[in-house]
């Protein structure tokens, strides 16, 4: 196999065409792979330009105040004059993400724990497969459910009509469960098997191992799951718009109508024409979107640093 | 005594949660299969939408679905495996990579109405490639390419280096060794990537709300010519996928069989994630077993 | 040997991909193509008429558009016409037309509430349809009728239980729309008479399916919808003591109503014309307009123009 190769690279004649052949290679192939670094480099610099240069339209040209819009609790844009509080809409992007985690995180550590620690073999062979499953299941489809399950049942059980906050919450806390788990059975899989060897041998027990060692220890990579799941909630719309009410107030409970920030862009962006201050007032919050993006990135990489420390 | 029972309260409770998972999953896709498995029969699977009347079908949203994924994979997978070769053979490690690296971990993180209003605003109105299939794909691939390149690298990283090594000692050229040695090792495992990214695109919809359309003309499957606005085929074309079909059913359904429409395409839905995680799965086995035995 | 396959495979994929993209731009330039020259082709021949038709835009007169362009294409004279039905929301339909992105703007309002003066008056209306709508209610609230006086106290939050309305003594939930949406602007011009706040702890869903099921499921709830999506599972109210009916719209007894426009840049191109004329056919508009739960604009008995300004045909 190998012969007919070395005859050709190696032989004296064609030592132009062997050089131009090789070269020629690498260099389509350089020029291939850097082509499609500089396309994703373009790509995301566009989007970052684009959106902004629409979403900041609303602060240069047409008069309104990052302030107003960040701290302002009333959202009137058909007002006269028109309104852009935003704050309702983060304060609900920020209260059901975070709810959605705080829900997930203790559910994803156990499951990983119980998948590394207690029932690996199970744990790989039927827990794990179900979990990734949860995460191939369309938004779209958790939002009907959630609409026709948990709806329904939180209106029945709690004062309010079942929709709101917690409503959303519930149905992004099983969407986010699978990045909580994954990374988390990660972390824990990759610490040194030395820690856990010794741990046991000084006659600690599985949960004291567990609660004084193993957890301490894969913390940050547990937190990195818990960030990157409350990144994933925070962006995600169509099964948050189903069953949060979307009403543009901070809400007084957990079952009454809020709004997130990808909500009230699904629900208004195709009522507005471009270019009118409503539809520019609805780009400036996809670009904080955007800006918050960055910072779960930003928020993400520093656990990340304190792992490798 | 006492730290043993608390051992087994701890245990028990994780085995509990553990269960607890199980059951919710089932229960999720209890629920879906119940109500939707009665309303799938080759018919339903088959037959085009109705506006107003009992009996639509889906045939035409899973046809878009299942094409949207092709033209996705084919703009994705040539783009990640490029850039994913890149950043395990090429890059240096110095700021530039790094900051490649965080542009990949950002794009990944990006929230999918983002990305469908980047369309709009880019694709769809400053391109003129209108509400198409391709504007879709398009728009897919770029929240498919960070995962296509993650994917890529890392399965280049675990070839092991001697392969690379005896490549390179035999006189071919890096490009060479890359593309005829590290890439048919690392095959096996890219492949299984991309089948689980590809069952990404099948669920997505916000993105595509914006992008592909909301709409699905009227398709002639006779027609197989790509540039026949009625041919299946032409990527220009707007098109609705099984996702925002039940988006759609759901929020403007006007059929009397709205809800067991909603409920049977999401059944559908279900079964397709399922048969491509399973897919990838399989994939991954047979095509692992075969390198290794074979050669 | 197999890597060298695996690199012609992976040209070959280069290849496939470079085909594609070309086959995409000339199927775009095609489509352009084809949408200039249908005009001009086909008012001078007078013959079959052909070209490309881009309707985009409100997702209540979608069904009724799409269903009618099947139909319209499957007629021979016109099989060489293709129009593409877009639902995307009024305002995307408004800009995507007075921007020549699209031939089509539906709409649920007239041109003049959303865009600029002279944008609108760039484009001309073509009302094709009449939509009208009614609140409705759960069923449990024991009311199957309101005043207006009753319908804003209830909608500004001044009448939170419907008792205060002659109802059961059961907490009032609004299902309202966003408040860009045009069938919450129709809503409140013609059933309040003014615009209402979203209040807090009310409900606002864009989607009519979604309205009806909140409705329909949430005990003391009121919503509104076309007529259309009226049935069963929940109450339709008289309004001032009329009945939603065809009948009663057609006369403006019952006054909550709106036109659904097909707003186009100019004079229509042939193919648009063609397809805007057979909606406005007595076949359509008696068939598939009634069918849908639209009311035909031919046998309204009034006419109302972009200020509300109702005057008799």
């Amino acid at each position: 196999m190998n012969l007919p190769v070395t005859n050709k690279q190696g032989g004296p004649p064609g030592k132009s065409g062997k050089w131009g052949k090789h070269v020629i290679e690498e260099a389509r192939g350089r020029a291939f792979v850097y082509f499609c670094v500089l396309l994703m480099v373009v790509t995301i610099f566009s989007i970052v330009f684009f959106i902004a240069s629409r979403g900041l339209t609303p602060f240069i040209s047409q008069g309104v105040s990052v302030k107003d819009m960040l701290f302002g609790l009333k959202w009137k844009p058909e007002g006269n004059p028109p309104l852009f509080g935003a704050l309702p809409f983060l304060f609900g992007s920020f209260v059901t993400s975070v709810l959605a985690a705080l829900i997930a995180a203790p559910l994803g550590f156990c499951a990983s724990i119980f998948m590394t620690e207690i029932m690996p073999k199970f744990g790989r062979t039927a827990l794990q497969p179900a979990i990734e499953l949860l995460a191939g299941i369309p938004s779209v489809v958790y939002g009907f459910v959630g609409l026709s399950v948990v709806v329904p049942f939180l209106r029945d059980v709690f004062p309010g009509q079942g929709i709101g906050i917690l409503a959303g919450a519930i149905v992004l806390s099983v969407m986010i469960l699978p990045t909580v788990t994954t990374i988390g059975t990660d972390a824990l899989r990759s610490l040194p098997s030395g820690l856990k060897e010794g741990s046991y041998a000084l006659g600690a027990t599985r949960w004291q191992t567990i609660y004084r060692l193993i957890l301490p220890t894969a913390l940050p990579s547990l937190l990195t799951g818990v960030v990157l799941g409350i990144a994933r909630a925070f962006g995600e719309a169509l099964a948050v718009q189903m069953v949060i009410g979307n009403a543009p107030h901070i809400p007084r409970s957990l079952f009454e109508s809020a709004t997130t920030l990808t909500s009230i862009i699904t629900l208004e962006m195709g009522n507005t024409t471009s270019g009118s201050l409503h539809n520019n007032a609805l780009w400036s919050l996809a670009l904080i979107l955007l800006l918050m993006t960055f910072l779960f990135v930003f928020v993400v990489r520093m656990l990340e640093r304190r792992v490798k420390r | 005594m006492r730290a043993k029972t608390v051992d087994r309260i701890a245990t028990a409770i994780i085995i509990c949660v553990a269960g607890f998972i199980m059951l919710v999953l089932a229960a999720l896709l209890g629920y879906l299969l119940v109500r939707g498995l009665k309303h799938i029969s080759f018919d339903f699977l088959t037959s085009a939408p109705q506006a107003i009347k009992v009996g639509g079908g889906i045939g035409p949203q899973l046809f878009n679905s299942l094409f949207l994924l092709v033209l996705t994979m084919i703009i994705t997978v040539p783009l990640g495996i490029g850039a994913g070769i890149y950043m395990s053979e090429y890059a240096k490690d110095n700021k530039l990579t790094a900051f490649i690296r965080l542009i990949v971990e950002v794009l990944s993180s990006f929230p999918s109405i983002v990305i469908g209003l980047f369309g709009l605003l880019v694709i769809v109105n400053t391109f003129g490639f209108g509400y198409s299939l391709l504007s879709g794909a398009l728009a897919l691939t770029v929240f498919n390419l960070p995962m296509m390149v993650r994917l890529t690298e890392q399965s280049l990283r675990n070839v092991p280096k001697e392969q690379k090594e005896a490549g390179l000692a035999l006189g071919l050229s890096r490009w060479k060794t890359i593309s005829s040695i590290m890439i048919p090792v690392a095959l096996p495992s890219i492949v299984t990537g991309s089948i689980l990214a590809a069952g990404r695109v099948f669920g997505e919809a916000a993105a595509l709300l914006f992008t592909a359309g909301m709409s699905s003309p009227r398709l002639d499957f006779t027609n197989w010519n790509p540039l026949s606005p009625t041919s299946p085929l032409n990527p220009m074309r707007p098109a609705e996928t099984l996702a925002v079909h039940i988006w759609k059913i759901n929020s403007e359904g006007l059929a009397p069989d709205a809800p067991e429409i909603a409920a049977g395409a999401s059944a559908v839905l279900v079964i397709m994630v399922l048969l491509f995680n399973l897919g990838a799965r399989w994939f991954g086995r047979v095509v692992y077993r075969k390198l290794t035995a074979s050669k | 040997m197999k890597g060298d396959f695996f690199e012609m495979k992976m040209k070959k994929t280069l290849l496939t991909t470079l085909a594609l993209a070309f086959a995409f731009s000339l199927a775009a330039c095609g489509n352009n193509d084809n949408n200039s020259n249908a005009g001009s082709n086909n008012s001078s021949s007078g013959a079959a008429v052909s070209g490309q038709v881009i309707a985009v835009g409100s997702s209540a007169l979608q069904p009724l558009a799409q269903g009618v362009a099947d139909k319209f294409m499957a007629e021979d004279a016109y099989k060489n016409v293709s129009v593409t039905v877009q639902a995307g929301g009024s305002g995307t339909g408004l800009s995507q037309v007075s921007d020549g992105q699209a031939d089509i703007g539906n709409s649920d309002i007239f041109a003049e509430e959303k865009l600029d003066a002279d944008k609108s008056a760039e484009l001309i209306d073509h009302k094709v349809a009449v939509v009208a709508m009614a609140a409705v209610v759960h069923k449990d609230v024991g009311v199957d009728n309101l005043t207006k006086q009753q319908l804003v106290d209830i909608f500004t939050g001044k009448a939170t239980n419907w008792k205060d309305v002659g109802g059961a003594d059961q907490a009032i939930v609004i299902v309202n729309r966003p408040s860009s949406s045009g069938t919450r602007a129709t809503f409140e011009a013609f059933a309040l008479g003014t615009k209402t706040e979203d209040l807090q702890g009310s409900i606002q869903e864009d989607s009519s399916g979604t309205v009806k099921k909140l409705v329909a499921e949430t005990p003391g709830a009121i919503g509104y919808l076309a007529l259309s999506y009226l049935d069963d599972s929940i109450v339709a109210l008289n309004y001032e003591g009329v009945e939603p009916t065809t009948d009663n719209v057609t006369t403006n007894a019952y006054p909550v109503w709106a036109y659904e426009h097909m707003y186009t840049k100019g004079e229509p191109s042939a193919a648009a014309k063609a397809y805007l004329d057979y909606i406005m056919s007595d076949a359509v508009q008696n068939g598939d307009v009634v069918e849908q739960g639209f009311v035909p604009v031919s046998s309204m008995k009034v006419d109302r123009d972009a200020e509300g300004n109702v005057t008799n045909k």
